[in-house]
């Protein structure tokens, strides 16, 4: 089904092309764009290994940050209260504000791309896990409480294994809006990556490889993507227990 | 000797100018007695619970357990509640074996003992009719089932004292009834001392061998009963006249608590 709709997408696409005279710096037809990709091939994937690289890090730091910060903050109600309006702040400064400061700090290139996508990335993951850990049931509480339970006994057995349908939630957001993060920032400041090898064909009129990079990256964001999914069926299976789980009795 | 033990004790919830639940409660259980409480609505049996576990400090007055006072949770004591709250993660046997992983001795024993704890879950699952439900997950479980899951998993460590509140609330009336029963055997064979906070009061007489009645809020303990039937009871004993007078006789005293209040 998915491939139904993609192939269509796409025949759409080719066929508008075809039948109105539109130009190919304005909209260039699919074909265009395989060949352009053919002819590009070596640049796309050396850029593209870029981004990805860049994303995956600035991700990775982002789930370590996300899930510790979580835990800390949905543990206590006086640290949520006290921290989540400075988060929100954060959250609201559009990062294309902040890739400037990077690079005055980090230089252009690797870095900023790596921060960028950390940045957008790590709010999602962060909320996630103290919405989980904050919402355990208070009589799960009292019945661990009541066993002389710690406070870390109460994260590691309940509060930990119930966030993590939200903290799966927030990675499939999350791996897609590091791109977004990574991608911007190589517009702006990178001499390597897609988004710099997106501008730089812009810059030369060559739009089928502008589209190339699109392409490019919407791949890359769905494979990471599925990758998540899949690390998800596995873990918290339990959670989705109405749709693929054994039926109950 | 009194195990549990509670002297004029007042609690008071968020700061001075906060709702006062408990007002010059005084209550004494002995070592091995079924205690039921029973009282109008919101008068402040769940707030009793948290008192006597050490969850929550009473703003006056001293709570003892088992000859101590109780500064802090108690760790003895095994606590179900009308929601079951089983992990939905884990399945029956894992859920019922989670106080083992915190208690001591037992959270030390747990990994070299694995088969003998586990043998243990699966005797008192068999006691309370769960047999072959130990790798079923809680969502697949039916109300009823889940309640036994949760009644094993308050006794899973021995403890000394069992606190139960409403556990069979979110019952229909013949799973409950069923349940009395499993309940009961389960006292009879392990003697903890049990508080049962609930509404039911069929439920107090059939089960508790002395029963406390509560005022409206802010709750104080206004009158007691001991039931008189001998054990096992079994559902005929509800259809006693004695029984039936008994309930109507708390139904009255309930009524007037609520009067006093209003």
């Amino acid at each position: 089904m998915p491939w139904m709709v993609i192939t269509g997408f796409i025949l759409v696409w080719e066929l508008i092309c075809l039948i109105f005279p539109i130009k190919t710096f304005i909209l260039p037809a699919p074909h265009v764009i395989v060949q352009s990709m053919i002819t590009w091939w070596p640049q796309i994937l050396e850029n593209s290994g870029q981004t990805l690289f860049t994303t995956v890090v600035g991700f990775l730091i982002a789930v370590a940050f996300g899930l510790a910060g979580g835990v800390v903050i949905g543990s206590s109600t006086l640290i949520y209260n006290g921290f989540y309006p400075l988060l929100i702040g954060f959250n609201a400064i559009p990062k294309v504000a902040i890739v400037p400061i990077l690079v005055l700090w980090f230089g252009i290139g690797t870095v900023p791309a790596i921060i960028t996508a950390f940045i957008i990335s790590f709010f999602p993951i962060l909320v996630n896990v103290a919405t989980g850990i904050a919402t355990v049931e208070p009589e799960l509480k009292d019945v661990l409480r009541a066993l002389g339970a710690s406070n870390r006994q109460i994260i590691m057995k309940v509060g930990l294994p119930r966030s993590m349908p939200y903290f799966f939630a927030s990675l499939k957001v999350a791996i897609t809006v590091a791109f977004v993060g990574s991608i911007m920032s190589e517009t702006v400041a990178a001499n390597v990556g897609i988004g710099a090898l997106m501008m730089a064909a812009q810059g030369r009129f060559e739009v089928p490889l502008v589209f190339a990079g699109l392409i490019a990256t919407a791949v890359m964001g769905i494979m990471l993507y599925v990758i998540a999914e899949t690390i998800e069926r596995r873990v918290i299976g339990w959670a989705t227990r109405g749709i693929n789980g054994p039926g109950s009795v | 000797m009194a195990f549990v033990e509670l002297k004029d004790i007042w609690l008071r919830y968020g700061g001075a100018e906060g709702t006062l639940a408990l007002k010059n409660a005084s209550m004494s259980v002995r070592d091995g007695e079924f205690v039921a409480v029973v009282g109008p609505s919101g008068c402040g049996k769940s707030t009793l619970m948290k008192a006597v576990t050490g969850l929550w400090p009473p703003t006056r007055g001293e709570v003892t357990v088992a000859g101590k006072a109780v500064k802090g949770p108690v760790g003895i004591v095994g606590m179900a509640f009308q929601n079951s709250v089983q992990l939905p993660w884990r399945n029956t046997l894992d859920n019922i074996m989670l106080p083992l992983e915190i208690v001591e001795p037992h959270a030390s024993r747990l990994h070299a003992h694995k088969s003998d704890y586990v043998a243990k879950a699966r005797e008192l699952m068999g006691l309370v009719g769960l047999t072959g439900f130990e790798k079923r997950y809680p969502w697949q479980l039916s109300g009823g089932m889940q309640q036994r899951a949760s009644l094993c998993r308050a006794l899973i460590h021995d403890p000394k004292l069992l606190m139960l509140d409403e556990p069979f609330g979110a019952l229909d009336m013949f799973t409950r009834e069923e349940l009395w029963g499993v309940l009961q055997d389960l006292w009879m064979a392990r003697k903890p001392t049990v508080i049962l906070v609930t509404h039911d009061l069929r439920e107090a007489v059939f089960l508790a061998d002395r029963i406390l009645v509560m005022s409206a809020r802010p709750g104080r303990f206004v009158a007691e009963y001991n039931v008189p039937f001998p054990r096992p009871r079994t559902l005929e004993t509800t259809y006693l006249p004695d029984f039936i007078e008994i309930t109507h006789m708390l139904r009255s005293l309930i009524q007037s608590a609520r009067q006093d209040a209003a």
